[in-house]
């Protein structure tokens, strides 16, 4: 088994008297994942992750980030993870450069190594065309290659990404996650929060999922969706009487029917499109188009939303 | 807390905001300089003695002296130099990308009072040095000594008198979301102690002992110490009392009754040595810098507990 280089046991953080933004948490990431953190805006994602700094005190329960309690040791933890925040700024009338080199100088990286370096991840993240520029100029998807610059720039065994793909274009998203993919082939183990499911089915390798402070789910893609296989699939037909519903009902196998519309919905503990299709044209309906909604996050996802509510 | 009191002190001395205010103050020396250069052979006299201070608080007639200019500008500098200190930061997203940097939380705000501190010496040694140098050219008396060391005292002085503002300042942007309403705040504060208390004060006392033209020597006694003790609430008389004592020897005392005498016999007493100079605003020096202490300890203590929150 992998080394684990974050764990949680029962993590909880109230704000104020009665707002429980993080309930009893246990969450084990181990070297070298990328683990997306899942959940809608609110979930307590970030404060997970404020948590995992040691900028936030948790109410009660444990954390130890490479062995260390953030609340002891912020500056030691600090020194291993690199953290994106959601929105995350720079000095605007500072170059990318100058923004850079002062997080080397926070980070106690001589001048003289931090140039080079700076200058060659400016280049790897698509920037070194606007190197010189103030990051007034920027966009907003430059400015998060940018952060993801930054973080790469102390060379961190962790790195927290809280939504780092939020307000940009579609090819500024898939910059962000080729970066976040190489970063990632260089051993840099990733914390991912998103919201956007489809993004994090692209790089992650296992995902938790956080509902109101809870975490609902977690495990591999794969395995979320093994245990609750349920094939869905829709039909379109036209002349859709009962008849059909109840032809299409009487298949061994077969959980729920909806009619809407035109459209039926079957509900089923395995493919049974042959027989569904056979039982709407004998019927005396016409078969359309049929489809089965393939096993994806998202409704897992939604799944585990309702389930926790 | 080196790395961040480099950076801020690079972004103050190449930003716009410096250069105004540097250039404000440069002017406002130059102006006080021509006139105390104009006026100061109808002040001094053959024995009069420590005449290159005067150079600092020589006025014109109905034109202010350079002392004036600078508890002026003093406070506006420190304002300006802390009034965004940590809000701006926060509004700009820099704050928790600067907290996840492995650094202890008070570097931020040590490192930035700092950089605004060396600034403030900066200019403050800079205008100085400058209508020292002028005055030492054109009226040619070289200061002796002791009036070296007043000048020292009153660079020190000033320097505290700004980093009071500054640490209202940033106590104000630590509390304030916005910058402007931190801006607001600093400046009404400023408003309040260096217009109205002075008229607040003077009101005050004549409501618990009013006198008019008949009143008794006593009465007018009280009611000046009442006033001054009223207005020493403000810091800005503190800074005027312990200037004008440091910069001009003859003012023996900062009691009211006692100046109210000395005016009326129409003679300031023989120059005071520097000891007692000293001594006699040592409550004014010592009040400055504990309210400049106080207000950097409040934004300490309150930027060390706030909680980074999510939303």
């Amino acid at each position: 088994m992998a080394q684990a280089v974050v764990e949680t046991k029962d993590l909880t953080k109230v704000y104020g008297e009665n707002f429980t933004a993080v309930n009893k948490l246990n969450l084990r990431i181990e070297e070298g994942e990328v683990f997306g953190f899942l959940g809608a805006n609110g979930a307590g994602k970030t404060t997970t992750l404020l948590m995992l700094l040691g900028l936030t005190e948790p109410t009660s329960g444990e954390v130890s980030v490479w062995g260390l309690d953030p609340t002891r040791h912020p500056v030691d933890v600090k020194r291993i993870v690199g953290y994106l925040p959601e929105r995350v700024g720079f000095y605007e009338d500072m170059s990318a450069a100058q923004n850079l080199a002062y997080t080397a100088d926070l980070n106690g990286i001589r001048a003289s190594v931090a140039a080079p370096k700076i200058k060659g991840l400016l280049e790897t993240v698509g920037l070194g065309h606007v190197i010189d520029q103030p990051v007034s100029t920027y966009s907003r998807g430059m400015k998060q290659r940018l952060g993801l610059a930054d973080i790469w720039l102390k060379e961190p065994k962790l790195a927290f990404l809280d939504e780092p793909t939020t307000g940009i274009d579609p090819n500024g998203i898939d910059d962000v996650l080729a970066l976040i993919s190489s970063m990632a082939k260089k051993g840099i183990t990733i914390i991912f929060c998103s919201h956007v499911l489809p993004q994090v089915q692209r790089i992650c390798s296992r995902v938790g999922i956080l509902s109101k402070g809870v975490l609902v789910a977690d495990g591999p893609i794969g395995s979320l969706g093994r245990d609750s296989e349920r094939y869905r699939m829709e039909a379109e037909v036209d002349n859709a009487t009962t008849a059909v519903v109840d032809a299409v009902k009487a298949i061994a196998g077969v959980e729920d029917v909806e009619l809407m519309d035109r459209t039926l919905i079957v509900t089923a503990s395995s493919d049974l499109r042959g027989q569904v299709s056979r039982a709407i044209i004998d019927s005396g309906a016409l078969l359309l188009g049929m489809r089965i909604e393939e096993f994806n996050l998202e409704r897992i996802y939604k799944r585990f939303s309702k389930e926790a509510q | 807390m080196y790395a961040v009191f480099r950076k801020e002190l690079s972004d103050h001395l190449s930003s716009k905001r410096f250069i105004i205010l540097f250039m404000l103050v440069f002017l406002s020396a130059m102006f006080a300089i021509y006139i105390a250069i104009q006026t100061i052979r109808s002040v001094v006299s053959p024995t009069t003695e420590a005449i290159f201070i005067r150079l600092f608080t020589t006025s014109g007639d109905n034109l202010p002296s350079f002392l004036f200019f600078l508890s002026l500008f003093i406070p506006i500098v420190g304002i300006a130099l802390g009034f965004d200190a940590i809000n701006n930061e926060r509004n700009s997203g820099n704050l928790s990308r600067l907290m996840s940097q492995p650094i202890y939380r008070d570097s931020v705000i040590n490192g930035k009072f700092l950089a605004g501190l060396a600034v403030l010496a900066i200019m403050i040694v800079g205008v100085v040095l400058i209508v020292g140098g002028l005055g030492l050219r054109i009226v040619g008396v070289p200061p002796n000594g002791e009036e070296i060391v007043r000048l020292m005292a009153f660079v020190f002085v000033s320097l505290v008198y700004g980093a009071f503002w500054m640490a209202l300042a940033v106590l104000f942007s630590v509390f304030f979301k916005r910058t402007a309403t931190s801006m607001l705040a600093s400046l009404a504060v400023w408003i309040f102690f260096f217009f109205f208390l002075a008229v607040i004060a003077g009101g005050v006392a004549d409501a618990i002992v009013p006198v008019d033209s008949n009143s008794s020597v006593a009465a007018l006694a009280n009611n000046a110490t009442l006033e001054t003790s009223l207005s020493r609430l403000s810091p800005c008389t503190l800074y005027g009392e312990t200037t004008i004592a440091l910069l001009t020897p003859e003012v023996g005392s900062t009691n009211a009754t006692m100046l109210l005498i000395s005016t009326y016999s129409g003679r300031l007493g023989n120059p005071l040595p520097l000891e007692s100079s000293l001594l006699l605003v040592w409550p004014q020096i010592v009040s400055i810098i504990a309210l400049c202490a106080v207000c950097f300890g409040i934004s300490y203590i309150r930027f060390m507990r706030e909680e980074i929150r999510s939303i």
